[in-house]
């Protein structure tokens, strides 16, 4: 167990809802639920089989107390923010904000499924943009593509070339940004300092550990 | 030119609908004046276009006749029809009150013969049957129509048409030279009971109102069933006429939700229960119904009417709102949206959609011309900043019939006590 599970798994013992309503984004939304299922019915991503739990239901397993099975469901992963629950909600609940805030708090936990490719997808982004303040797109995609090995990845960015060549044509990716850092934005410093910054305010709001 | 008489010691009652029409009669039979003023040509309001009320499911000619019985019977109640108040001004005891009355074309010695009708070639919406249907240019609005005296559209005015219609006419009723008038008069305390409409169903764009024929609303769904309706009383779908044996209804079209009505309406998942009874009558074991729904409020003693259509084998419950419509080829809606009950997905066609919309106020509070405290929805509130305006039946809430004629009741003894302290010189 991380030592932050342990903290929030002593502070809140079994009030589950009131962990999310506190620590998750927009948690405090979910007491609003009606259970109407309109948000599962407009999810696009509702008709493959990896949505085992769709929103109306992690709700009310939330309500329920079933902590272990909302924190490591893989369902707020597949949320694809296309927003049609959100706006489509009689409650006003911002449904889509809530799977980010879900998945973001199970995964500070270390309770996010492992292997689940949003997760690693999301992941790889953030360090990418955050350590020069821009994204260096040819370094995120050879992460991207090359996560489960060496041939894969070549499979993979093979099958993408035209994608790619494209992109380059159009000048909206530099095959030079693989040498070296890439482009960065002029005051890193102050971006990581903004970032730092940012993450007190949160613990603070928290009353997490900083 | 109208002549009305009324005094500080009149009480106005503005609507003709069910509401209306028991605030006129409850404050009259205690020997108050009362004047009545309706903007349709007719009185009975919605209630009229209804095929039957639950839970008895008797026809509102029944309720009505005997409150056209009272209304007839009762010398101190002058109705006007076809009139719109514009303007009130003054205050509790004190009201002077402008109303502007529309012509039309016919005078009081009609005698319902419907020459007229037979004259008259152009067509115009049946704003009675919700626009299903067309009239002639000169009807009775309805069969039981109050005052039973025809109608002329202005369309026809000026045509030869109209000089054709005026010919037919052997009691001279047609005047054709009726012009808009404004009357102004005096009153103690007002009835407000403007009533309510539907939630404008084409707002809730995913179910695609207005865009697919087979996707009506409950309201003309009524009209569907009575036989004085457009189809003869036969449950027809409009695109093609095919009788309609698989019938989906959809609670909660508009109401309860942030994005529309926020209030619940609370007469809907009793009339969608009442109405899948229509289809069970029209036909039988070969009718289905499905009734979409998020949690049934079969307010107060109706249960026993929920438990009843829950028996029949006809007729099914899905717990879930309908998140979206599209169209078949064949016309057909289908349905998509999760079974909340086991996260079912669904996608199912039926023949006719009837989207159950909530009511909301047809006037709202801040549409009324003297400062009336309203709530969220346009509500008219019971409090005494409103001085002697009081609300009554769906101007005050959604209420069904049974509950408007309450309501009502409660409005009339407030206006009836501002007028008596009026008489004692108290106010």
């Amino acid at each position: 167990m991380s030592d932050m599970n342990q903290q929030m798994t002593a502070r809140y013992k079994n009030n589950f809802l009131k962990e999310i309503e506190e620590q998750a984004e927009m948690g405090d939304w979910v007491k609003m639920c009606m259970q109407c299922g309109v948000c599962s019915g407009s999810c696009p991503t509702n008709f493959h089989s990896a949505w085992d739990h769709p929103p109306q239901e992690l709700f009310m397993m939330i309500r329920a107390g079933k902590r272990d099975e909302v924190l490591e469901s893989g369902s707020m992963w597949n949320c694809v923010s296309c927003y049609n629950c959100y706006v489509r909600c009689p409650r006003k609940v911002p449904i889509t904000h809530i799977m980010h805030g879900l998945a973001e708090y199970a995964y500070r936990l270390g309770k996010a499924p492992k292997q689940q490719p949003t997760q690693f997808l999301s992941k790889t982004f953030w360090d990418n943009a955050t350590k020069t303040g821009r994204v260096n797109e040819v370094k995120l995609t050879q992460t991207l593509y090359f996560k489960n090995g060496l041939m894969d990845g070549i499979k993979q960015a093979m099958a993408m070339q035209s994608v790619a060549l494209g992109l380059v044509k159009a000048k909206r990716l530099n095959p030079m940004e693989a040498v070296g850092g890439g482009h960065k934005c002029k005051d890193i410093k102050g971006i990581h300092a903004m970032l730092a910054k940012a993450r007190e305010l949160e613990a603070q709001r928290k009353g997490r550990a900083a | 030119m109208t002549s009305v008489v009324a005094t500080n010691q009149t009480i106005l009652v503005v609507g003709g609908g069910i509401s209306g029409m028991t605030a006129a009669l409850e404050a009259a039979e205690t020997g108050k004046q009362v004047v009545l003023v309706e903007k349709n040509p007719y009185l009975g309001g919605r209630t009229v276009q209804l095929y039957r009320y639950f839970p008895k499911m008797c026809h509102p000619t029944c309720g009505l006749e005997i409150n056209l019985r009272r209304l007839k019977a009762n010398p101190r109640i002058q109705v006007l029809t076809m009139a719109e108040v514009t303007g009130i001004s003054g205050a509790k005891g004190d009201y002077s009150v402008s109303v502007k009355l529309a012509p039309r074309f016919v005078n009081e010695n009609c005698t319902a013969c419907g020459e007229c009708n037979k004259a008259a070639t152009t067509e115009i919406d049946d704003a009675f049957n919700y626009n299903l249907g067309k009239v002639k240019a000169a009807y009775l609005p309805n069969d039981m129509a109050y005052p039973q005296r025809y109608v002329i559209d202005p369309s026809v005015v000026g045509t030869a048409e109209g000089q054709a219609i005026k010919a037919a006419c052997k009691y001279s009723a047609v005047d054709l030279d009726m012009k808009e008038e404004v009357v102004t008069l005096n009153a103690g305390a007002i009835v407000w009971a403007t009533g309510w409409q539907p939630y404008d169903a084409a707002k809730i764009t995913p179910y695609r109102y207005g865009e697919f024929k087979n996707v009506i609303t409950n309201v003309e769904f009524e009209r569907l069933a009575d036989p004085h309706g457009p189809t003869g009383g036969k449950i027809l779908r409009p695109s093609d006429g095919k009788e309609a044996r698989n019938v989906a209804f959809i609670q909660c079209a508009g109401s309860r939700d942030e994005n529309h009505l926020r209030h619940c309406s609370r007469f809907c998942c009793m009339a969608s229960l009442k109405q899948t009874r229509y289809v069970d009558e029209a036909f039988g074991a070969d009718g289905k119904s499905t009734i979409y729904y998020i949690d049934i409020r079969a307010i107060d003693r109706f249960e026993d009417f929920y438990q009843q259509v829950q028996a029949n084998p006809n007729v099914s419950f899905v717990k879930s709102k309908v998140a979206r419509i599209t169209e078949d080829k064949n016309g057909d809606p289908r349905l998509w949206g999760v079974n909340t009950e086991g996260y079912i997905r669904y996608a199912e066609p039926h023949d006719l959609v009837v989207l159950a919309v909530g009511m909301e106020p047809s006037v709202k509070n801040v549409a009324i011309p003297i400062e009336v405290l309203g709530d969220s929805s346009g509500f008219v509130m019971a409090d005494p900043a409103n001085g002697g305006i009081f609300g009554a039946g769906c101007a005050t809430n959604a209420l069904d019939v049974n509950r408007a004629v309450q309501s009502a009741t409660a409005a009339a003894l407030g206006a009836v006590q501002v007028v008596s302290k009026v008489a004692r010189g108290e106010a």
